[in-house]
């Protein structure tokens, strides 16, 4: 697997890849795959705080309001362009994420993952009762515009999913490049042992903070991007608990040492999850359980120990 | 004259057990003393309090003439007092030689960069150059369970080295190792610090290491220090014998 060692081809790679598959396949597999692109970038986020040995319960909490950044801006003020409004979900969820950094910085291991969770259902509480915000309801998100180009039908879904592509495989070279970066390098030290990294003389909580602040801008575009693309936000599809295991559940599978296996894991949960629903509705979790269950007890690390042997 | 570090009246207890007790110390630069006593006397309390791990309750401790009492580990180190450890903290996720790498990316000059590559070539070749000069570069791309006890020793001191330190504080670097690596484990590292000229501490209980590599003793006891003078001088005190290397004559044999 030398190719996907070198990051620029394996970049130009995947987004030749991705493009071409636009053209092959029907809208339903476009939409699936518009979403499961960007709920990966929200697990990426996971995995760059898995990296340093912390896993977020709660990401519910940015990929949401990248969401309701979605909504409002529509129901508010109109506004559809999709480059302004991941702007802006980068700008909402980075200023949360500068907050709560700091202080969550100082939690590991469990308390870290109750307490990032405490904070998105704080959000999901909060947006079910503002009925002025659609309560649980939840708001109808306009289609969205680009530059003035308003797409309709499969022109629409066809922009949306190009346009995801692009955030995709930016966003995927940038965090290869961080995690081979002296910082990358410094989280996983950090997850071995922070008590040795302070002695070098470098700031454990610093660390922490900054893989806090990047995961949170990228649950938020992914949270934007969802929301577009469903054309709906409510609490509970976009912050409950339960849509933060999904993001934990998609960086478990995948694990930390490959950043494409990501987006693989996030694919492979919408497709069991899509026809799982068909089959047999109820059980499906059941079936996801069971496959996760299988990929912990054969690859420890995860999906990305297939194509990163020397840590598999 | 400044020393290059200074304790006046350094007071510490957790709850009943006094762990440090009046220590006064004046450390010369350059010099290499070690610290030796049972379990429990105080030693590696000693160090942790040097190095910011522990604030002590009273007292004061100077490095060069500064005050770094309430530092933590990360300034203190910063300020130039590395230490090793009695068990080895490595990453055990990481190779040797990434370890190295770590080490250095942190204590370069420039803060860690989010684009500069942690394995760039020339990062590398001066992780190896680290890993020679110990003589362990044959174990760099081997993960830490698989190192033996002397080479995660030298790991250990030679992550320390590093931050380029002007005060080194090793605790116990020859415990848990083979008897026969014990010396020469200690010549590689007396000759590195030696050559940056590092002022030593060195926490022992090998006597004849103590003897070998020390200008000068300090015999802990209860969290005191009972005697603090040249090896011979303080190992054939009387109370050091009693409470230290258990070798007071009249005392040995079954009977």
């Amino acid at each position: 697997m030398k190719i996907l060692a070198n990051t620029p081809l394996a970049a130009g790679l995947a987004l030749a890849g991705l493009i071409a598959l636009a053209f092959v396949l029907p809208d339903w597999a476009l939409f699936l795959l518009t979403i499961a692109l960007a709920k990966g970038l929200v697990s990426l986020g996971i995995i760059t705080q898995m990296r340093a040995g912390l896993v977020s319960f709660g990401q519910g909490l940015f990929f949401g309001l990248g969401a309701y950044v979605a909504g409002l801006m529509a129901h508010f003020t109109g506004v559809t362009d999709i480059f302004l409004l991941t702007v802006l979900a980068v700008l909402v969820t980075g200023i949360v994420g500068v907050v709560f950094g700091p202080l969550l910085s100082n939690y590991r291991g469990i308390f870290f993952a109750m307490l990032s969770l405490s904070l998105s259902m704080i959000l999901y509480g909060t947006l079910s009762k503002m009925t002025s915000l659609g309560g649980t309801d939840g708001l109808n998100v306009a289609a969205p515009t680009f530059v003035g180009y308003e797409p309709e039908a499969r022109a629409l879904s066809l922009s949306l999913y190009l346009y995801t592509v692009v955030i995709v495989v930016i966003a995927g070279t940038a965090m290869r490049i961080f995690f081979d970066s002296q910082q990358g390098m410094i989280s996983l030290a950090i997850r071995s042992n922070e008590l040795r990294v302070e002695y070098l003389g470098a700031s454990v909580r610093r660390a922490h903070t900054q893989n806090y602040i990047i995961s949170a801008i990228l649950g938020g575009m992914g949270g934007v991007i969802t929301a577009l693309a469903i054309g709906h936000v409510d609490p509970e599809s976009s912050i409950f608990w339960t849509i933060s295991g999904e993001f934990v559940f998609v960086a478990i599978l995948a694990g930390y040492l490959s950043i494409p296996s990501v987006f693989a894991a996030s694919i492979i949960l919408e497709l069991v999850r899509s026809f799982s629903n068909l089959y047999f509705p109820n059980t499906w979790q059941l079936a996801l359980g069971i496959f996760l269950l299988i990929v912990i007890l054969t690859l420890p690390n995860g999906l990305g120990s297939l194509v990163d042997r020397r840590r598999a | 004259m400044t020393f290059a570090l200074e304790t006046h009246g350094v007071h510490k207890s957790f709850g009943a057990v006094t762990a440090a007790a009046d220590i006064n110390v004046q450390v010369p630069e350059r010099a290499v003393w070690s610290l030796i006593g049972t379990n429990g006397a105080g030693k590696t309390t000693f160090v942790n309090l040097v190095t910011g791990y522990l604030d002590p309750d009273e007292g004061q401790i100077l490095f060069k003439g500064r005050d770094i009492t309430a530092l933590g580990p990360r300034e203190v180190t910063r300020a130039g007092i590395c230490r090793s450890f009695q068990i080895p903290q490595l990453c055990g996720e990481l190779t040797a030689l990434e370890n190295m790498l770590v080490s250095l990316a942190i204590s370069s000059p420039t803060p860690p960069s989010f684009f500069r590559r942690g394995r760039a070539a020339d990062a590398e070749d001066r992780a190896m150059e680290i890993l020679e000069r110990f003589k362990i570069a044959e174990y760099a791309p081997r993960l830490m369970a698989e190192l033996p006890a002397g080479v995660r020793k030298l790991l250990d001191i030679a992550m320390a080295m590093t931050g380029n330190p002007q005060v080194m504080l090793l605790d116990e670097p020859t415990s848990g190792v083979a008897a026969e690596e014990k010396y020469p484990i200690m010549d590689l590292v007396m000759e590195a610090l030696a050559a940056e000229n590092v002022t030593t501490l060195f926490v022992e209980h090998d006597m004849d290491v103590v003897t070998r590599y020390s200008e000068r003793v300090l015999a802990f006891y209860d969290g005191r220090i009972i005697a603090n003078d040249a090896p011979d001088e303080v190992l054939s005190d009387p109370q050091v014998q009693r409470y230290v290397t258990g070798t007071i004559p009249g005392r040995e044999g079954p009977n």
